[in-house]
């Protein structure tokens, strides 16, 4: 048996590479710890254009950070719902298929 | 990876846009051949939509001390071919532009193409190599996933960095800068995104073997 083919290896895997960025001392050293990938490229366009305007602004952006959270959490709900469900049947399905 | 709102200047966005459409029209016309050729596959194709849906909406830490995420398009790639995940990524690229402020209009085109077409081509491309060559169904998908993911954000840097190329050291140059960025922050999360893919090819060569056989993924026969 494969280590890959252990789900519950690779689930322990997963968390230890979500939690040890957190667990280190980097956010101590520096202004903004975590903040966002796309925010900081913003940063390098100001730095190597510092003329350039954004020329277009979203249509509509969320009121809040708590919106926003929401609209996020609300785009993981649907894909895990989704995900679930079909999961769910087919394993209903494989294990009505052993007892037949 | 997504180039927010207004920040390309338009010829890029004209000329991004233009590179994505007949990839995205392709991958629309694949899904139609699908859903009416393989019907018993069609909730399958729903899920590999979910699982992008879920994995590009979870801001992540890296050890960088910032936050990026996955993009959840191999597994797509990998069971109906990268086409299929244009579409698929221009519609959580489009939800994210229009509800969340994250990425844009103007933008759509260029993200379309790192996320929906570069990132799901390398995935494709190596799962079909890693298999050829003797790789287990795993490790293929590891590996094709995860590189997939790091390709998707080596493009963004790219693409930024032709747009905006350094005053002093010029494209290549800011393209530093913005792999600096985006690249080394991606690694770990790529890894995670190949090891979950992973965890859901799995369940399905477990529970779904009919489609993975139909898909040709697993032979016929075989018993994973």
């Amino acid at each position: 048996m494969s280590l890959l083919r252990n789900n519950t290896f690779l689930m322990v895997l997963v968390a230890l590479i979500v939690i040890v960025p957190l667990a280190l001392p980097i956010a101590e050293s520096m202004e903004a710890p975590f903040s966002g990938a796309d925010d900081q490229a913003e940063g390098v366009i100001a730095q190597v254009a510092p003329d350039y305007k954004p020329w277009f602004s979203s249509i509509w952006e969320p009121p809040s950070g708590e919106i926003e959270s929401l609209l996020f959490a609300l785009q993981a709900a649907l894909g895990t719902g989704v995900l679930a469900y079909y999961i769910g049947l087919r394993r209903g399905m494989a294990k009505a298929k052993d007892e037949a | 990876m997504h180039i927010m709102e207004g920040f390309l200047p338009a010829t890029h966005c004209v000329v991004w846009a233009a590179a994505s459409a007949p990839v995205v029209a392709y991958g629309a016309w694949r899904v139609k051949k699908i859903v009416e050729d393989q019907p018993n596959a069609k909730l399958l194709l729903a899920s590999s939509g979910a699982f992008a849906f879920v994995l590009s909406a979870l801001k992540l830490p890296s050890v960088t001390g910032s936050c990026s995420h996955p993009t959840g398009t191999g597994l797509g790639a990998i069971l109906f071919g990268p086409s299929v995940m244009a579409v698929m990524g221009t519609i959580v690229l489009l939800f994210q532009a229009l509800l969340l402020a994250h990425g844009g209009l103007t933008t759509l085109g260029a993200n379309v193409f790192s996320m929906g077409i570069v990132g799901p081509f390398v995935s494709y491309g190596l799962y079909k190599v890693v298999r050829k060559i003797g790789g287990g169904l795993p490790l293929s998908v590891f590996l094709a996933a995860s590189l997939g993911d790091f390709a998707t954000y080596c493009t963004t840097a790219l693409q930024l960095a032709l747009a905006f190329p350094d005053p002093a050291s010029g494209i290549a140059g800011s393209a530093a800068k913005f792999l600096g960025i985006f690249a080394m922050t991606q690694v770990p999360l790529a890894i995670a995104e190949g090891l979950l893919t992973v965890v859901v090819m799995n369940i399905l060569t477990k529970y779904s073997q009919t489609e993975l056989k139909s898909l040709n993924i697993l032979d016929e026969g075989a018993q994973a």
